[in-house]
């Protein structure tokens, strides 16, 4: 089927498998390789890119729903040389070992605290009717749909608190 | 051989004149990762498109494939290829010195005899996955179907000598435990658990000629490509296998799975390169996992809180025809003083996947019995836990009476107690509330035994000064890139961005790899010596050229630093050297033997944790609410890389003391958790205010530059502060892992 988006600023059209997960769609046939296939079941968040701004799980969703999206992946952050601030955060913080759910812990950043920014709440948010406030335990909350193997959570939240700057 | 009295002397290393050594750098290939573009194995560009390869399993746990229908799956759009046991091309028995424990010495991909539920039976490739993932939902089997033990449990009384093992004694454990004034008598258990790294296995193989390339995620470079030439009926030579970024091992990735065999077999058989990963389920069906173990303490003392008598026996599995015990016992014959004292280990064989080594074989799970069993006598005894500790301290080894490379398990926790302000801890249970929570704090040792093995480095020098080090090691995540490029730098006296590190690929000199946390002290001291080679070869070069500020000088007496080499005030730049004098640059080896009286001393790291829990009464929920650890490892290479590995451990030993365990289904074999939503690994929101420190120490018995491995340490016993914290806030003992609701709310006193 045929299939057009915008992706990382740059308009791509594919002839898609409507059986084509968007992740398999980025890696396999676009060759952006960034965004990680850790459980291909939504469980792991190594697929996380945006959406229209949003977070998704790139597996959980097909390719050619996609049509007329705006989709930004780990290779859509950096500007050249320049580093995304939340990219630069985890390196500088040692937010990551392996690095395979870091892109996805990345996007879920710069995800997230759009989200926070429009004011979204989370479950442990205690007032539903205030400004929201990352605190830590809700950087923690709203970043529980990344996992990491490697453990690297004390310093993903250090960089997220940099990137965000909460620190 | 060397001497450990060798490594004594000062070195670039201990002099760390330009202050690389211990400095918290940045990750070498940091970022590579945050930009995505560090390609793991699945994601290296082959020479040409590759195929896409699925693996199907076997929904039997014993039997054997009496027939495979692949018709409907040949005849599927795009499908290349379909192997089933009858099918898939002749392999090579695969050797026995290919990790004996944890590998049977035949084993073929697409085996008919099946001996495990998720076993793979058979294989698809097509020129798209999804053409591949519809043609192997499309192959039938049929089973012969034969009895398996299956249950751990129920399979206790066919629990065996494991082989070449024999309990260990020291004096007279019965007698002494008999006449104890003061007894503990309690059991534990420590759950099956999957090591669920982030990445899935995964190969990208091709062919030219009689050559196979392959990309995988393994390891241990060697052992994956002697394995793959085996199975392959050719010389290793012939194999290049490479594995440069790894999503995660801990120690799951120590051998090689069939996705490698499987690629390279079909690329060969196709002409085309073929990329085969795992799925998530397949990383827990198909791959190692941790045993249960069942842990039986006694500990008998005077009521001063020494112990006369102390004993851990540990019962565990492994898959019938894979051989593999878990230590559980070990780790204990060198940590508390008792002159009585029995270990040993018992082994039921399942039909199950493989058991194997999985970060800490041995302390992880052990650690999680001992470690409570001591809070319990404590409380007794009426003693602080570190007070009990304190007292069964040993001067040396309490088993072989050798002398401690170096011990700072005291210190660690007197340290730890300070910082963490454990004088708040009220003794009595459940006496602590905040709102709805009982707070309550524990603490527990670590130790984790510390390893040398052999191993090479490359190095060279080019004409513009960089220096690049290969070897055929692996980084899984431990910062591996990173000390090496510190050590190179530091050696040879110039700026890290000089330094280039290239690591696993087989056509490098070889290294062991990364587990049992010996990879930084195995690895580095092997890149330390072939730095050391290269100095000497530089001074050789520049005292021997008569276009050279240093001609004619002693090569003893050459020094390196700032980017020169230099006697005295005459220097000159490396690159200006190597551009004049060897244009074509310099390139040494290096390499690195335990000393022959290493074994003269009890060599480990050791740590204390301590740990602060809420439980809920009512719903019986744990909730971590700040963990600490301190830690003497030997010199820190990288503040940074090693902070990271130990927090990590700390995490996953709060997994395994609140999260972690999977469980057989009796009825197949298979395991009830297959993804990463039954199998509950720590998430972000677990985890709350843990850090750690290590204490100052350099292990001059352990290797050139007295550093340790930080790998493991930081699981050992960590599981067990928590499961202490836990009692102390409500009073329950659970002394079987994990300590989900269901067991908190039924042991609430």
């Amino acid at each position: 089927m045929k299939t057009s988006f915008t992706l990382n600023g740059q308009a791509e059209s594919l002839d898609l498998d409507p059986r084509t997960t968007l992740l398999d769609a980025l890696r396999e046939q676009i060759g952006l390789k960034g965004s990680k296939k850790g459980c291909d079941h939504g469980q792991c968040g190594a697929c996380t890119v945006l959406v229209n701004g949003r977070r998704i799980n790139a597996c959980l969703s097909l390719a050619v729903t996609h049509d007329g999206d705006e989709i930004t992946t780990i290779e859509g952050l950096a500007k050249d040389e320049t580093l995304h601030p939340v990219q630069a955060a985890f390196l500088a913080q040692d937010a990551f070992q392996c690095g395979y759910c870091t892109p996805g812990q990345i996007c879920s950043t710069v995800g997230m605290l759009q989200e926070a920014a429009d004011g979204w709440a989370s479950l442990v948010t205690a007032d539903l009717t205030a400004d929201t406030v990352l605190t830590d335990e809700e950087i923690r909350e709203r970043m529980s749909g990344n996992l990491c193997r490697c453990s690297a959570y004390p310093q993903i939240l250090a960089a997220i608190r940099t990137a965000g700057g909460l620190a | 051989m060397s001497s450990v009295k060798d490594w004594a002397a000062p070195t670039p290393i201990s002099e760390n004149r330009s202050g690389l050594i211990g400095k918290g750098v940045n990750r070498y290939e940091g970022r590579l990762k945050v930009t995505g573009t560090a390609p793991f194995a699945y994601e290296v560009e082959a020479p040409s498109p590759p195929a896409y390869g699925v693996l199907i399993p076997a929904s039997i746990a014993r039997g054997v494939v009496t027939s495979a229908d692949v018709s409907q799956a040949k005849s599927a759009p795009g499908v290349l290829l379909v192997w089933s046991p009858d099918t898939v091309p002749a392999q090579g028995e695969r050797g026995a010195r290919i990790n004996p424990r944890s590998q049977r010495g035949s084993n073929p991909a697409l085996a008919a005899r099946v001996e495990h539920f998720g076993q793979h039976v058979g294989f698809v490739v097509a020129d798209t996955l999804e053409n591949a993932k519809a043609a192997a939902a499309l192959v039938r089997f049929t089973y012969d179907s034969v009895p398996a033990d299956l249950i751990f449990e129920d399979c206790l009384d066919k629990a065996e000598d494991p082989e070449g093992e024999e309990d260990v004694r020291i004096g007279d454990f019965e007698a002494a435990y008999a006449k104890a004034p003061v007894r503990l008598d309690a059991s534990y258990v420590s759950p099956l658990q999957n090591h669920a790294q982030m990445e899935p296995c995964a190969t990208t193989a091709w062919w030219d000629g009689d050559q196979v390339t392959v990309h995988t995620s393994i390891q241990m470079v060697k052992g994956g490509q002697h394995t793959l030439a085996e199975t392959l009926m050719i010389p290793s030579t012939q194999v290049r296998l490479l594995t440069r970024y790894i999503g995660g091992g801990f120690g799951g990735k120590g051998q090689s799975y069939d996705d490698l065999t499987l690629a390279a077999l079909a690329a060969r058989e196709l002409g085309q390169p073929v990329k085969v990963a795992y799925t998530r389920q397949q990383m827990f069906q198909a791959t190692i996992h941790r045993p249960a173990v069942q842990m039986r303490v006694r500990l008998g003392a005077q009521a001063d809180g020494r112990l006369d008598a102390f004993a851990l026996e540990a019962v565990t599995h492994c898959r019938r025809e894979a051989p593999f015990t878990e230590h559980a016992a070990n780790f204990a014959r060198s940590l508390y003083a008792a002159p009585n004292r029995l270990t040993g280990h018992r082994l039921v064989k399942l039909d199950i996947p493989a058991a194997g080594a999985m970060r800490a074989p041995g302390e992880a799970s052990g650690m999680l019995s001992l470690e409570c069993a001591m809070d319990e006598l404590a409380e007794q005894l009426g003693l602080d836990p570190i007070e009990l500790r304190l007292r069964n301290e040993p001067e040396t080894d309490p088993e072989t009476g050798k002398p401690f490379s170096t011990r700072q398990l005291v210190r660690c926790m007197t340290e730890g107690a300070q910082r963490f302000g454990w004088d708040r801890r009220n003794p009595k249970p459940g006496q602590v509330r905040d709102g709805r929570w009982l707070v309550g704090l524990g603490m527990a040792a670590a130790i984790r035994g510390n390893f040398l093995l052999p191993a090479k480095a490359g190095v060279r020098i080019d004409a513009d000064g960089t220096l690049t080090l290969r070897q055929g090691m692996t980084d899984i995540g431990t910062g591996t890139y990173t000390i090496l490029a510190q050590i190179t730098a530091e050696t040879l006296g110039v700026p890290l961005s000089q330094v280039k590190v290239e690591l696993g690929d087989s056509d490098f000199p070889p290294a062991p790899g990364s587990g049992g946390q010996f990879g930084a002290a195995t690895a580095g001291s092997a890149a330390f010596a072939a730095g050391m080679n290269l100095r000497r070869a530089l001074a050789e070069l520049a005292t021997g050229d008569p276009n050279s500020p240093l001609y004619g000088d002693d090569p003893e007496l050459v020094t390196f630093g700032g980017g020169n080499i230099a006697v005295d005030n005459r220097a000159e730049p490396l690159d200006v050297l190597v551009a004049r004098a060897a244009p074509e640059g310099v390139y040494v080896e290096g390499s690195i033997t335990p000393a022959a009286d290493a074994r003269d001393y009890s060599q480990h790291t050791y740590g204390a944790h301590f740990a602060e829990v809420g439980v809920d009464p009512d719903t019986g929920e744990v909730r971590l609410r700040r963990m600490f650890g301190v830690f003497a490892a030997g010199r820190i290479l990288n503040a940074k890389t090693a902070m990271s590995q130990i927090t990590g451990g700390m995490i996953w030993g709060v997994g395994t003391a609140l999260h972690e365990y999977n469980a057989v289904d009796p009825r197949y074999g298979s395991f009830i958790a297959q993804d990463l939503a039954g199998y509950h690994v720590p998430a972000h929101a677990d985890i709350a205010n843990l850090s750690a420190m290590f204490l100052d120490e350099v292990d001059d018995k352990a290797n050139p530059m007295g550093i340790k491995g930080v790998g493991e340490l930081g699981i050992a016993g960590a599981g067990a502060a928590i499961a202490n914290a836990v009692y102390n806030a409500c009073g329950a003992r659970i002394r079987d892992y994990p300590l989900t609701p269901e067991k908190v709310l039924a042991a609430l006193p």
